[in-house]
């Protein structure tokens, strides 16, 4: 069976919840790209998530209750055991978040580091939240993001879309 | 790159490179507790970034999910994407960060 067209399937869903106007995806007509600047094996790899992590046993850290949900970072040698998602938009009913390495791969990037595949894993992995703004997105949140990756001197940068 | 599951969705907004997984939302780098076929999957993102040559570069990985029904019924009145609690905090948010961006930049 192919794939699910999501933008079609939401555009229904949300119509017979009574919402009116489709939601507006984002589209890039220009797309940048950069080809890879040296080997594989010599890149730093920075990873980014859109899945809420947080750490067992310690505040959130983001409130629900907050309007702006800023990116956040949390360091990349947490155990993942102490890992967890806050996420609630998922497909409840197929799968689970249970496993964190489903969907943020520290355990299996760290082990190709350890093969040498990668030169390793930044210091920290950010979250970056699915947002009501474009924009925000945009111009507030991809620009820290990228700030943090520097910082971090990263070669390469990992999204996953939960 | 990107790591995901709806396949549409990214490749609307263009991406430089894309891994590919057709499985439910929620695990885009594998099924749950697999970790051999994580690897795969990691890897081909891996690979990914040293073989592309132009934006827009799609890789499906080579794997199914155990059954098909998922994809009939996400998003339908049986299976709703977000419970109801969900529903509430997703629309207190939004209406909040409306407010927040109606009295200043945010």
């Amino acid at each position: 069976m192919s794939h699910v067209r999501y933008i079609d399937k939401t555009r229904e869903y949300y119509k017979q919840e009574g919402y009116d106007a489709p939601y507006r995806w984002a589209h890039f007509d220009d797309v940048p790209f950069t080809p890879l600047a040296r080997p594989l094996a010599e890149c730093r790899v920075g990873l980014i998530t859109t899945s809420e992590m947080a750490i067992h046993g310690e505040p959130v850290p983001v409130a629900d209750d907050d309007p702006l949900r800023d990116p956040y970072w949390l360091p990349s040698t947490t155990p993942v055991a102490k890992l967890y998602s806050r996420k609630t938009a998922y497909d409840r009913f197929a799968t689970t978040l249970d496993d964190v390495d489903s969907y943020l791969p520290l355990t299996r990037l760290g082990e190709l580091a350890a093969e040498g595949r990668i030169a390793g894993l930044a210091p920290r992995f950010q979250m970056a939240f699915s947002q009501y703004s474009q924009r925000k997105t945009l111009k507030v949140d991809a620009p820290r993001i990228e700030g943090w990756l520097r910082e971090d001197r990263v070669d390469v940068a990992v999204l996953t879309a939960v | 790159m990107v790591f995901g599951c709806a396949r549409d969705i990214v490749e609307h907004c263009g991406v430089a490179r894309f891994v590919f997984c057709d499985f439910p939302l929620g695990n885009p780098c594998g099924k749950p507790f697999d970790a051999a076929m994580q690897r795969d999957i990691v890897g081909l993102g891996l690979d990914l970034l040293a073989t592309a040559t132009a934006p827009g570069t799609t890789v499906v990985a080579p794997y199914a999910w155990h059954e098909d029904t998922w994809k009939e019924k996400c998003f339908t009145k049986e299976r709703p994407f977000l419970d109801e609690a969900a529903t509430a905090t997703w629309l207190e948010r939004k209406q909040a960060y409306r407010d927040v961006k109606a009295s200043g930049p945010a």
